[in-house]
C-alpha cells in the first residue's frame, strides 16, 4: 500500500496578537510544531502500513525550517518526505496551497491513499484536503471516525455527519481526512531518530513541478486576498468588577437576579 | 496580484534589522549584508506599510479582470438529511437577503436530494426568490462527488455571484470541492459578511489562529464561496404566505456516478447539544485539576444550564469534544454565558460572542476575554465560584439538599 500523509508546521502557541495602535502583529517567538491533528493522520497511515505493508511518505509546504516536522515524521516511522519550498509559493491561500500540494504529490509517483488531519490549528479551515482531492480528481471523505476495512482496491470508513454516522466505501486512489482520536499517536522513537538522522529530505521548488506557471502559485494563484487585519472589536458596553471573592460572588448573584436568571 | 521587491541600495544594518523584526512570520532574513524574503512570507505587506520607507516595495502585476456583471444572485446551499433542512440554511437565507438587497440581486437556494419538493416549499416562507431542486435517487444521501456535480451544473447555468454554505460537517467537505472545481476563492467560518457595490463579498473571520480578525475579498474570481457556522447569523421570521418559485432542474445523470458508496447510515443518539442551550458555564484553563471541573459543572447545574469547555480542556481529556466552544468546536448563542478562567483567544470568542449576556471571571486583568465580556470579573475562580454556587442555592431554596455532583466526564 502506498500512503501519502500531508503535514504542516504551525506556530507552537496561538498567542499571536495585534498591537491595537499600530496594527502590527506582535510576534510571539518562532516556536513551531507539527500541526497536532496531523499526528492522527500519520498514526493512521503507520497502522495501515503495519497491517498491510507498503510505504508511508509525508509531504509539506513551507519555509526551509519546515524540514523539522518531516524529520519528526521519520522518527515516528515515515519512510520518505518531500518539502515544497519556494519564495514563489509565499502568500498562498487555500486554493494555491492545495494546487501546490497536488503538484508536489504528482511528483511522488502512484499512491493508493492520501491521509490528512482534520484541520490545522493556525488556519482552522479544514479545506485543503478536499481541494487537493479535487485537483487530483480523486474521491475524498472527510470526518473519518474509524477505518473499518481495507482491500486491495478500496477502503471502508465510518464518517461523521451532522445527525448521522455513515459507513462509506471509497475506491483507491482516494483521500481521507481523519478525526482527532482515530488512533492514539505514537511518540517519536529515539532509535528511529538515530537511524534517520542523516536521512535526506527531497526539497522541491517551482521549477521541479509539472506546471511551472508562476501565476498558479503563491499570492498570484490565490483568488482570495486579505484586505486588512485588525484586532477584534471591543465590547463598548461593559463593566469591570474587582474585589474580594465573596464581594464578587455577591455582585454576580445580584446581577443574575436582576437579569432574572435566578 | 503582485510581488515584493527589495531595493538593495537602501539596505543597511539598521533598515535590515528593523525589517527582520517587523515581520510577524520570520520571513525576512539578513545574512552577510544581504536581505532576503523566504517562503514563510504570507504577503501581509506589513514590511511595506510599517517598515523603513521604500526598502521593500510591493509591485502590482497586471491582471486580466473578469466581467463581474456576468454573475448575479446570492445562492444558499440547502443543508439537509433526507429532506430535513438544517437550521443553518435559514440563517444563511437571512444573510443572503440582506446582501442581495444592497446590490439588487435575487436570492437562490440550491437543493440536491430525492423526493424533496415538499421540503423545498418551506423555503419559500423565508423570502427566497427561487429554489432550484435537483431531484434524483443518486442524490438521496450526501455524497461529495455527486453533490459537487450538481453545483457544477447550477453554477454554469445560473452564474451566481456568491454562494453561502453552512459550515456543517457536510458543508465543510462540499464547499472546498466546489471552489477548487471553479478555481475560485473560499473563505471558511466567516463571522461577518457584507457586500461592496461592485459585488465583492467582504468576508471577516478570525485568522492566523490568534487574536486577529482578517477581512478577506475575492476580487477577481466568481462565484465567491463562503462558509458560515450555525448560530452566527440570524434566521428571518417565517411568513405565512409563500413567495418565490421552485424550479426543478434536470442534469446529465452520467455525472451522478461516484467512486463513493454509502453502505449504512446510523442515526446518532440524541444528545444534549450545547448549541441549543440557553445558559452555559464554560470551564477554562484556570481550572487546575479534573476534579475541579465540578466547579463548572455544579454552577451549570444550579443555574439550570449546560457546561462546556475550551480547546485546552478537550485536549487535556477533561471534557468531551462535543462540549467544546470555539472555531474547532461548537458555536453557541445562549442568553447567558459565564466563563471560568477562560483567557479568550479569538478561536474561542468567535464561537460565543453573540451571547446576550457574557460574564467572564479571570484573574488576569489583561485577559482578552474581557474585551468581549459585558461583565468582566477580575478574580480567582476558586474564591468566587464556590460562594456563587452557595448564593444561588440560597436564592433558589436549594440549601440543605446538598446534592453530590459527579465529575463531568462521567456524565457525558
Amino acid at each position: 500500500m502506498k500512503i501519502i500523509v500531508c503535514i504542516k508546521q504551525v506556530p507552537g502557541t496561538s498567542k499571536v496578537q495585534v498591537d491595537p495602535i499600530t496594527g502590527v502583529l506582535i510576534r510571539s517567538g518562532i516556536d513551531t510544531k507539527m500541526n497536532p491533528y496531523d499526528l492522527f493522520a500519520l498514526e493512521s497511515a503507520l497502522r495501515l502500513k503495519e497491517e498491510f505493508g507498503g510505504v508511508v511518505n509525508v509531504i509539506t509546504m513551507g519555509p526551509p525550517q519546515a524540514i523539522e516536522i518531516i524529520k519528526e515524521a521519520f522518527m515516528m516511522g515515515a519512510d520518505d518526505g518531500v518539502l515544497l519550498s519556494d519564495k514563489k509559493f509565499a502568500g498562498a491561500d487555500v486554493l494555491a496551497t492545495s494546487y501546490t500540494l497536488s503538484q508536489g504529490i504528482r511528483k511522488m509517483g502512484d499512491f493508493d491513499i492520501i491521509i490528512t488531519g482534520k484541520q490545522t490549528t493556525d488556519g482552522d479551515t479544514a479545506q485543503v484536503g478536499p481541494e487537493i482531492a479535487e485537483y487530483l480528481n480523486i474521491p475524498h471523505v472527510a470526518n473519518v471516525l474509524k477505518i473499518l476495512e481495507v482491500t486491495n482496491k478500496d477502503i471502508t470508513v465510518e464518517m461523521d455527519m451532522p445527525e448521522t454516522v455513515e459507513i462509506v466505501k471509497i475506491k483507491f486512489p482516494c483521500l481521507i481526512s481523519v478525526e482527532k482520536d482515530i488512533y492514539q499517536p505514537r511518540l517519536p522513537s529515539f532509535k528511529r531518530k538515530m537511524q534517520t538522522k542523516n536521512k535526506e529530505v527531497r526539497v522541491l521548488c517551482l521549477k521541479d513541478m509539472e506546471d511551472k506557471d508562476e501565476k498558479k502559485y503563491g499570492l498570484s494563484g490565490s483568488p482570495t486576498q486579505v484586505e486588512r487585519i485588525f484586532p477584534p472589536d471591543e465590547n463598548a458596553d461593559k463593566e469591570i468588577w474587582e474585589g474580594t471573592g465573596d464581594e464578587l460572588a455577591d455582585k454576580i448573584t445580584n446581577k443574575l437576579k436582576e437579569l432574572k436568571f435566578i | 496580484m503582485g510581488k515584493l521587491f527589495i531595493h538593495h541600495d537602501l539596505v543597511n544594518d539598521d533598515t535590515a534589522n528593523k525589517l527582520v523584526k517587523i515581520c510577524p512570520f520570520g520571513a525576512i532574513e539578513y545574512k552577510e549584508g544581504k536581505l532576503e524574503i523566504n517562503a514563510a512570507c504570507k504577503m501581509c505587506r506589513i514590511c511595506v506599510k510599517k517598515g523603513p520607507k521604500g526598502v521593500i516595495e510591493y509591485i502590482e502585476e497586471p491582471v486580466i479582470n473578469i466581467d463581474k456583471s456576468q454573475y448575479k444572485g446570492i445562492a444558499v446551499y440547502v443543508d439537509h438529511v433526507n429532506g430535513k433542512i438544517h437550521p443553518v440554511t435559514f440563517e444563511l437565507i437571512g444573510k443572503a437577503r440582506e446582501l442581495a438587497k444592497k446590490v439588487n440581486y435575487p436570492v437562490y437556494c440550491i437543493f440536491p436530494g430525492f423526493q424533496i419538493f415538499d421540503n423545498a416549499e418551506e423555503l419559500l416562507h423565508y423570502g427566497v426568490d427561487e429554489v432550484f431542486i435537483y431531484d434524483y435517487l443518486e442524490l438521496k444521501h450526501f455524497n461529495v462527488e455527486t453533490y459537487t456535480a450538481v453545483f457544477e451544473d447550477f453554477i454554469i447555468n445560473k452564474k451566481p455571484s456568491v454562494i453561502l454554505i453552512g459550515a456543517t460537517t457536510t458543508g465543510r467537505s462540499l464547499a472546498p470541492r466546489v471552489a477548487a472545481r471553479f478555481k475560485t476563492g473560499l473563505t471558511a467560518d466567516c463571522t461577518v459578511l457584507d457586500i461592496k457595490e461592485n459585488s465583492d463579498l467582504v468576508q471577516i473571520r478570525p485568522a492566523f489562529g490568534g487574536n486577529i480578525m482578517a477581512q478577506i475579498v475575492t476580487p477577481n474570481s466568481r462565484p465567491q464561496l463562503a462558509t458560515v457556522r450555525y448560530k452566527i447569523m440570524n434566521a428571518p421570521q417565517r411568513t405565512d404566505e409563500a413567495n418565490g418559485k421552485i424550479t426543478v432542474c434536470s442534469m446529465d445523470t452520467n455525472k451522478l456516478k461516484s467512486n463513493l458508496e454509502v453502505l449504512k447510515i446510523t442515526e446518532k443518539e440524541v444528545e444534549e447539544n450545547i448549541s441549543e442551550a440557553e445558559i452555559i458555564v464554560v470551564a477554562g484553563r484556570a481550572i487546575k485539576t479534573k476534579q475541579d471541573m465540578s466547579l463548572a459543572y455544579e454552577l451549570a447545574e444550579v443555574l439550570g444550564g449546560s457546561f462546556a469547555g475550551t480547546r485546552p480542556m478537550v485536549e487535556a481529556g477533561w471534557i468531551d469534544a462535543k462540549k467544546q466552544i470555539g472555531l474547532s468546536g461548537r458555536t453557541v448563542k445562549p442568553k447567558l454565558i459565564i466563563t471560568l478562567g477562560v483567557s479568550g483567544a479569538v478561536q474561542f470568542t468567535a464561537g460565543m460572542k453573540s451571547a446576550d449576556y457574557i460574564f467572564a471571571i479571570n484573574k488576569d486583568p489583561k485577559a482578552a476575554i474581557f474585551s468581549v465580556a459585558h461583565y468582566g470579573i477580575i478574580g480567582d475562580i476558586y474564591e468566587i465560584v464556590p460562594k456563587l454556587i452557595e448564593n444561588i442555592k440560597k436564592e433558589k431554596g436549594l440549601v440543605g439538599e446538598m446534592p453530590k455532583y459527579a465529575a463531568p466526564s462521567t456524565r457525558n
